[in-house]
């Protein structure tokens, strides 16, 4: 029973990273109907800016912090001003394919003006294990999940009681009503963007100094469609309930499967899930019932 | 017998649905075949494998459009789909002995089985749900095929395959590929011709266009999007079979994500909704990294830098200008090469005389 409380406990933080970039892309969706499928090169090129600050130019993390968070921000408004805008209105299939080529761009990219091998980006906590009713913790899991936690509840509040955060709903609820209640729909669409590159510095942060930066970290950002699917893609508590499912089932699912079949079980259950849920209940567990049925 | 119509005069749907509107089109189309048929006198080896790999993504190509062009279900899972005919064949080559002109069908066979199952979610989901589904796909066969012995059976799932023969001839040059590869393309080609213009193409536009609009004047939109996915991936299969013979090798590597992505991006530079601009795309995608290798090695030795210190450098520079490319597209001219050719088309049609 400890192995699986172990495996479970760790899967959740591991899930409550999935649920922090998750945000990022549900936020996008929300506001701007895009799907970005940059979301995981995103987290990757937040974690390559922070590694290069900190080991490249060896700026102390209170300096880089800020300096990766507004980069990441900028980023996310010169990309909807830039490359998401001209694209409103467009065919799903050239949305996708825009959001992938930005992929493509940013894998280069990163790796041309930093190298590909991979890098740390160390961070001043221990390395021991926590040992807490048998269960084996690590510290960068625990901060991490910590981290996200707290991004979460941050951005609960934003969008329950800040006004900016209210606009954003109505945004997400009715462009054209947001639009006559005098809401600027622009800055709202640039903000969310603006927001995804923040969640995705948070994450680059933290999936980076787990599993140390190259351009596989992107990979992460595969791992977030399962998350939304199974929690409505539209839906910000979705993203949360989903990230922490696939990430305590895939957690639990390789430490029992892996043995059997050879590995590759955290690769592959999370799509079987998304498949199964978008056969029986496609808008997720919190998503708006508006999916059309042909 | 040069000239061409200056609008459109057709009076008749035969007219309107010939395969070659006009004498100019039978004429360019025997030449196209000519050339096509004495490349190999005027091409060295290496500029004949270019070709090959040319020819075999077309097929692809043009397998993926019919899909996602012209029946507007958008797939992902086009390398998975190709993974599946590259291992039938191989394995249906190895265990039963079987010469290529089986194992090509064999493979696109499987391939269209597999291919329609994963096409089933589109019952129920469209639009990016469905692109989302077809990921899964990709993930799903990837790994299914990765993980049993029984398929991929040997090292790091690589299974050799003999070199293919024609009955005891022995397609072992870049030449004799180009014979094996040039049939299947030209049939793949004309067939996806012959395809579009009859009544399930338009079926196929219809529930592209406007899916309520098809169910209501008769389209059974289920059984037209399986079959679009069902011939999408038999194209899929033959062209991953295809690979299996050419590479004299089946292996997963091959057939990942990336591949999905770079079809969809043939696709997309090409034109969708036209089988033409699948190859346009195809040759395009497949010249793009040797361009990219000839203008840096040049800008490179010019600047007196090593090719070692570049290596590096091109492998970036390719991700960068084909993701920069795929934007680039979309952005300025989304209906492709297909439309730029058509551009330069009508342009002649009253040169010298336009107004």
């Amino acid at each position: 029973m400890a192995f699986f409380f172990d495996l479970f406990v760790n899967g959740l933080m591991i899930g409550s990273m999935y649920a922090l970039v998750a945000l990022g892309f549900v936020l996008i969706y929300k506001a701007t109907s895009v799907v970005n499928f940059a979301q995981g090169e995103l987290v990757m090129f937040g974690g390559y800016i922070a590694a290069a600050l900190v080991s490249l130019y060896h700026l102390p993390l209170a300096v880089a912090l800020p300096v990766l968070l507004g980069t990441m921000v900028g980023l996310g408004f010169v990309l909807e001003r830039g490359v998401l805008r001209p694209m409103v209105g467009q065919a799903v299939i050239s949305v996708v394919m825009v959001t992938i080529g930005l992929a493509q761009v940013f894998q280069g990219a990163a790796a041309m003006l930093w190298g590909a091998q991979t890098k740390n980006i160390p961070l001043p906590i221990p390395l021991e294990p926590y040992v807490i009713w048998e269960i084996y913790v690590s510290p960068i899991n625990l901060l991490a999940a910590l981290i996200s936690g707290a991004f979460l509840v941050a951005f609960a509040w934003f969008f329950r009681r800040s006004r900016m955060g209210i606009a954003m709903r109505a945004v997400a609820n009715d462009q054209q009503a947001a639009m006559a209640v005098g809401i600027n729909v622009r800055l709202v669409f640039a903000l969310s963007w603006a927001i995804a590159g923040l969640t995705a510095a948070i994450g680059g942060v933290m999936w980076g100094s787990m599993l140390g930066v190259d351009t596989q970290l992107a990979l992460i950002g595969l791992k977030v469609f399962p998350a939304v699917i199974l929690g409505g893609l539209d839906s910000v508590p979705g993203a949360v309930v989903g990230g922490l499912i696939i990430g305590g089932v895939e957690s639990v699912a390789a430490g029992y499967v892996d043995p059997y079949v050879g590995g590759g079980t955290k690769d592959f259950l999370p799509y079987v899930l998304m498949i199964l849920a978008l056969m029986i209940r496609p808008y997720g567990f919190f998503g708006r019932e508006i999916i059309e049925r042909v | 017998m040069i000239n061409r119509e200056c609008g459109v005069y057709q009076t008749t749907y035969e007219g309107d649905m010939a395969l070659y509107p006009l004498p100019l089109a039978r004429y360019s189309t025997l030449g196209v075949v000519a050339v096509l048929v004495l490349l190999p006198l005027a091409l060295d080896s290496h500029a004949m494998s270019l070709v090959n790999l040319m020819l075999l993504a077309s097929i692809g190509a043009i397998g993926l459009n019919i899909l996602v062009g012209y029946t507007g279900q958008v797939s992902l899972g086009h390398g998975a789909f190709m993974m599946v005919g590259s291992y039938t064949a191989a394995l249906v080559t190895l265990r039963l002995g079987a010469p290529f002109w089986v194992g090509l069908p064999a493979g696109g066979a499987m391939a269209a089985l597999v291919g329609t199952f994963f096409g089933i979610p589109s019952l129920r989901i469209k639009g990016l749900y469905l692109a989302i589904a077809t990921l899964a796909g990709q993930f799903i066969i990837e790994w299914s095929i990765n993980h049993s012995t029984w398929i991929s059976g040997g090292v790091q799932s690589t299974i050799f395959v003999p070199t293919p023969t024609f009955f005891g001839w022995e397609i072992n040059s870049e030449y004799r590929r180009y014979s094996m590869v040039l049939p299947v393309a030209i049939v793949a080609y004309v067939a996806a011709l012959n395809l579009v213009r009859s009544r399930v193409g338009r079926a196929f536009i219809a529930v592209r266009d406007r899916d309520v609009a098809a169910e209501i004047i008769g389209v059974d939109i289920f059984r037209y999007k399986l079959l679009a996915f069902a011939v999408s991936s038999f194209y899929a299969g033959m062209a991953g079979a295809l690979w299996t013979y050419y590479l004299k090798i089946a292996n997963y590597e091959h057939f990942t994500l990336a591949t999905s992505v770079s079809y969809l991006a043939m696709i997309i530079i090409g034109g969708l909704g036209s089988v033409l601009g699948s190859v346009f795309g195809a040759v395009f995608i497949t010249l793009l990294p040797i361009v990219l290798v000839y203008l840096v090695e040049g800008g490179a030795a010019l600047l007196g830098f090593k090719y070692a210190a570049i290596a590096d450098f091109l492998a970036n520079l390719r991700l960068i200008t084909f993701g920069g490319l795929i934007i680039l597209f979309l952005a300025i001219e989304p209906e492709g090469l297909f439309r730029m050719w058509g551009n330069v088309k009508r342009y002649f049609r009253l040169w010298p005389y336009s107004y």
